[in-house]
């Protein structure tokens, strides 16, 4: 396999954003900016899907391994796949042109800068998820933060200048100690390349601290309790597509980063630390989740409940088991398209009322009934119906704990039914009710591009709720063989 | 004499001020001709000093006084053409305030003289005659736009600031003198032993007098007046230039006398890095003028430079190197673009006044975005790379204090460029300038951006380059 295909992935919306950025910004271009744009993701999501063809879902190997001299004796720039991150590749080219067609109504004004944002977002996040060196893993992760603070600052809400600062600050102030654990581990083993790093492992002494250190970065971005006030904040006041692009990709990032890296390549401290990494996400399952019962506004809601998901994720990946992990990976792909999914919803009714409130609304199903149907689809997912794909992560991750620990599986399985109360109060005070509010007659239903964009993330949610056999048998292999390895360095050690 | 070529750049900088001092006393208006001429002197000294020392193995003249070796090659080009592009840039901002006459080129030109000497001295006496007369070139500089009072106030106090810590400097000099019996640094290393304690003295004199001139915390008061009241132009001077010889005097220094006592001065030296890492970035985060907040920016980014030199180590040296190289290209920027921004002939010089900029000048918008990202330190920019140098290297010595907290401060630097950034991006905005739209300061400007965003995709070149500097 000559053909650079993951690099391409990378340099493809990058070479998009930079065609834009050399055409002039009027208001007769915006139509042929968005197509640009639009056509740009959707060779990368073409491009992608090949990829997912192409490869190999029989073997644990790195795959379309690319290695190139970066800092002659010192970093190489290495990128490939394996089952775990090339789920991740595709969901980020699959929601990127989703974005892309959504932003008709949320974003009026520099629409080519914000495309050019989203575009080089994109190429940032698919390096993130492809780079097989920490270095360059850390160069994609901080870059990222780039784009996503303009998004908020220029496009977003009211109090767009905290939520930009908050979550720029609170990022930064989380990734800098990873890159000390970064140079750190350059200078124990002498290499930053992870493959390497897997065979030669890293003596148990130093591993406890680098731990923590990589944690405090993925703990940020996941968010984990106590440090997730940064994502409400974040949510609200990004318009929809940022709030699509953060839930949906960047939170990925720190899942992705948990398995790749602290399980990867510090069995031991992981093995230690695992019950801090439970309290935590049980805290953050059952607390976020009575928050976001008592939340008035439909962002924060759907905000604070992509905590508790995220919750079940970290919980999930520390179990250590087969499902646990499967059913982490699942679970943030049915997250990112979910979580996608509602936030567009709300979108969709904030173009048409300008309200985020729950209160504005009820009533609205005689009014905007096709709406209705698909936020319902949706609202069902989150809380992990049987049929969606939210079940089958949830279940899974449940079983996880369930084997590994008894308590911790019962509490965090309450989450499961706080979840399911939240969403659907939601969904019956918005949705059903009597029609109060005598502006909201004047609603219209989905326009064409609305439904277009929901429906391509309908069909996915029911699809792996029903099917989740193309996830499983991709990241089946990676997963045992990570497993392997990581028993038997926990069991040489104890 | 032998090796005298190795010279040819002081010797030719120094003719050149002689001819443009007569030149600028017997014809009248001659301001321009000699702007030119000193930019293409600044030029050919560059050229000359590429050509004439750069291959040259370490070479020392005049009873070993001054030395010439690549680390004293590479920062006199880096010397010679941070100062050539100030002043390629400053004409538009010299007439618009009135002061474009003969003295302002021939005074850069006599502080560049003073800095390269400084840079290749290998003797106390030497480097004390250079240090003076960069400075001396410096107080009128600073106060070269006489008629407003901050001008002539940042001048007259950078001058008794600056004579008291010559003076700190001169008895360091003297101490080491009486202990060792001579002022060349060789000789001096030679005498060393490292049970010699009382020798301390006379190096935290020197280290003092030192600190203040790159104005490292706590040394640092003069700075943001200074820097604010000056013209423009000076500062951009002031940000770059003297602070590249100074750094390279730093090395120098301590490595090649002083490196047996490497305990004594290495705590010094984290003391200093880390105080004004912390101390620049919170400081900077209240003020409201752009100059007065570059300053403490430079306070800080003097702090990482010196968290390389601190390791001990070639790597540190090379790291500090390569920071400070990367620092004076990002400064370049950014007052190149203050440069272009006036309305009513009036520059813009307060946080304000950017409000809002995007909105009507996009490109400048997007150059300053990069830059100070970049100056933040977040990837993929230059930035971050000299940062990720200067920490491989404090780690590689199991500096982890340091290396904490230099990068916990760098969050909280983050947060005064990214106010920065919200006021150009976020905030309303105000009516256009009336720029100055010179083809030198684009030139300056997009080169510099351009070279910050791109330095990722080959940054083994300038590594390469100062891999060469071997002093240890």
């Amino acid at each position: 396999m000559n053909f650079p295909i993951l690099s391409s992935l990378i340099l493809l919306p990058t070479i998009g954003a930079l065609f834009l950025f050399f055409t002039k910004s009027n208001k007769e271009n915006n139509l042929t900016v968005k197509y640009v744009s639009l056509f740009t993701s959707l060779v990368n999501f073409i491009l992608s899907i090949y990829l997912w063809i192409l490869f190999d879902q029989t073997s644990s190997e790195f795959q379309f391994v690319e290695d190139r001299v970066w800092i002659e004796n010192f970093i190489n720039y290495k990128v490939g796949v394996d089952g775990i991150s090339i789920l991740f590749i595709i969901l980020t080219t699959f929601i990127t042109p989703l974005c892309i067609i959504s932003i008709n109504n949320s974003v009026k004004n520099r629409l080519r800068e914000f495309l050019i944002a989203v575009l080089i977002m994109e190429s940032f996040m698919i390096g993130v998820f492809s780079s097989l060196d920490l270095v360059i893993f850390y160069l994609f992760f901080e870059a990222g933060l780039i784009p996503m603070f303009l998004i908020i600052g220029i496009w977003g809400g009211e109090r767009r200048v905290y939520s930009a600062f908050k979550f720029f600050l609170y990022t930064l102030l989380g990734s800098v100690l990873m890159l000390v654990a970064i140079i750190s581990i350059y200078w124990i083993t002498g290499t930053t390349d992870v493959i390497q790093l897997y065979e030669l492992g890293i003596d148990t002494k130093y591993q406890n601290l680098l731990w923590l250190a990589f944690f405090s970065s993925f703990a940020v971005k996941t968010p984990m309790w106590p440090v997730h006030t940064w994502l409400p904040d974040a949510h609200v006041e990004a318009p929809t597509a940022g709030s699509v692009l953060l839930a949906a990709i960047l939170l990925k990032m720190a899942g992705y980063g948990f398995i790749r890296f602290s399980l990867g390549l510090f069995p031991m401290a992981s093995e230690i630390f695992t019950p801090l990494v439970y309290i935590l996400s049980v805290i953050a399952i059952i607390f976020t989740s009575l928050i976001a019962l008592m939340q008035e506004d439909m962002k924060k809601l759907i905000a604070y409940s992509s905590v508790a998901h995220m919750g079940f994720v970290t919980l999930g990946i520390f179990t250590i088991q087969q499902q646990g992990i499967e059913g982490s990976i699942i679970q943030m792909i049915s997250h990112g398209l979910v979580s996608a999914a509602l936030f567009l919803c709300v979108g969709v009714v904030y173009d048409r009322m300008h309200s985020r409130l729950i209160s504005t609304y009820g009533g609205i199903v005689t009014i905007i009934p096709k709406y209705s149907v698909l936020f319902m689809v949706f609202t069902l997912a989150a809380l992990g119906l049987p049929g969606t794909s939210g079940f089958i992560g949830e279940f899974l991750i449940l079983m996880g704990a369930f084997k590994d620990n008894f308590l911790v599986a019962v509490v965090a399985s309450l989450g499961v039914i706080i979840g399911a109360a939240y969403m659907l109060w939601l969904y019956k005070r918005v949705v059903f009710g009597k029609l109060v509010n005598s502006d909201l007659k004047q609603m219209v239903d989905l326009n064409k591009s609305e439904i277009v964009i929901l429906t391509c993330l309908a069909i996915p949610t029911l699809f792996f709720g029903f099917y989740p056999e193309p996830l499983i048998n991709t990241i089946e292999v990676s997963i045992s063989d990570l497993i392997k390895s990581y028993n038997i360095q926990t069991a040489s050690n104890f | 004499m032998e090796n005298l070529e190795l010279v040819f750049p002081e010797i030719f900088l120094s003719l050149s001020i002689m001819f443009l001092l007569l030149l600028g006393v017997f014809k009248k208006n001659s301001s321009t001709i000699i702007q030119n001429i000193s930019i293409i002197v600044l030029l050919i000294t560059a050229v000359i000093t590429f050509n004439e020392t750069i291959g040259v193995d370490e070479t020392k003249l005049f009873n070993n006084s001054i030395i010439v070796d690549y680390l004293s090659s590479f920062m006199k080009i880096v010397t010679l053409l941070a100062a050539f592009i100030a002043l390629i840039i400053s004409s538009n901002y010299l007439k618009t305030f009135k002061i474009f006459k003969i003295e302002y080129p021939i005074l850069i030109l006599s502080s560049v003289l003073g800095m390269i000497i400084m840079i290749s001295s290998n003797d106390l006496i030497v480097f004390y005659m250079g240090l003076e007369l960069q400075s001396l070139a410096l107080y009128v500089l600073a106060t070269f736009n006489r008629d407003q009072i901050k001008s002539s106030e940042a001048g007259l106090k950078y001058f008794v600031l600056s004579a008291l810590s010559s003076g700190l400097l001169l008895y360091g000099c003297s101490l080491i003198y009486g202990f060792t019996g001579s002022t060349n640094f060789d000789i001096i290393s030679n005498q060393l032993n490292s049970q010699e304690y009382s020798l301390t003295f006379g190096i935290v004199f020197i280290l003092v007098g030192l600190a203040f001139k790159i104005s490292a915390v706590p040394f640092h008061m003069w700075a943001p007046d200074v820097y604010e009241g000056s013209p423009t132009t000076v500062t951009l001077f002031f940000t770059m230039v003297p602070k590249i010889a100074a750094l390279t005097v730093f090395i120098r220094f301590l490595y090649v006398p002083f490196f047996n006592l490497i305990d004594q001065w290495q705590m010094i030296l984290i003391f200093l890095s880390i105080a004004s890492m912390i101390f620049g970035a919170v400081a900077a985060i209240g003020q409201k003028n752009l100059k007065r907040l570059i300053a403490y920016s430079s306070i800080s980014h003097i702090g990482y430079a010196l968290a390389g030199l601190s390791t001990g180590t070639n790597e540190g040296i090379q790291s500090s190197i390569i920071y400070i190289t990367i620092y004076v290209l990002m400064n370049l920027g950014f007052f190149s673009s203050l440069l272009m921004m006036r309305r009513d002939e009036k520059y813009y010089e307060t946080l304000d006044d950017l409000s809002g900029l995007s909105k009507n000048h996009p490109l400048l918008s997007i150059s300053l975005l990069i830059i100070l990202f970049s100056l933040a330190g977040i990837p993929p920019l230059a930035g971050f790379f000299a940062k990720f140098y200067v920490f491989k290297a404090v780690i590689e010595q199991s500096m982890y204090f340091l290396a904490i907290v230099g990068l916990l401060s760098t969050v909280i630097a983050a947060f005064y460029y990214l106010r920065i950034i919200k006021i150009i991006y976020f905030d309303k905005e105000k009516e256009k300038y009336d720029g100055d739209n010179s083809f030198w300061l684009k030139f300056s400007l997009t080169v510099s951006t351009i070279f910050i965003l791109i330095y990722f995709i080959f940054p083994s070149q300038i590594i390469d380059v100062v891999s060469r500097i071997n002093i240890i």
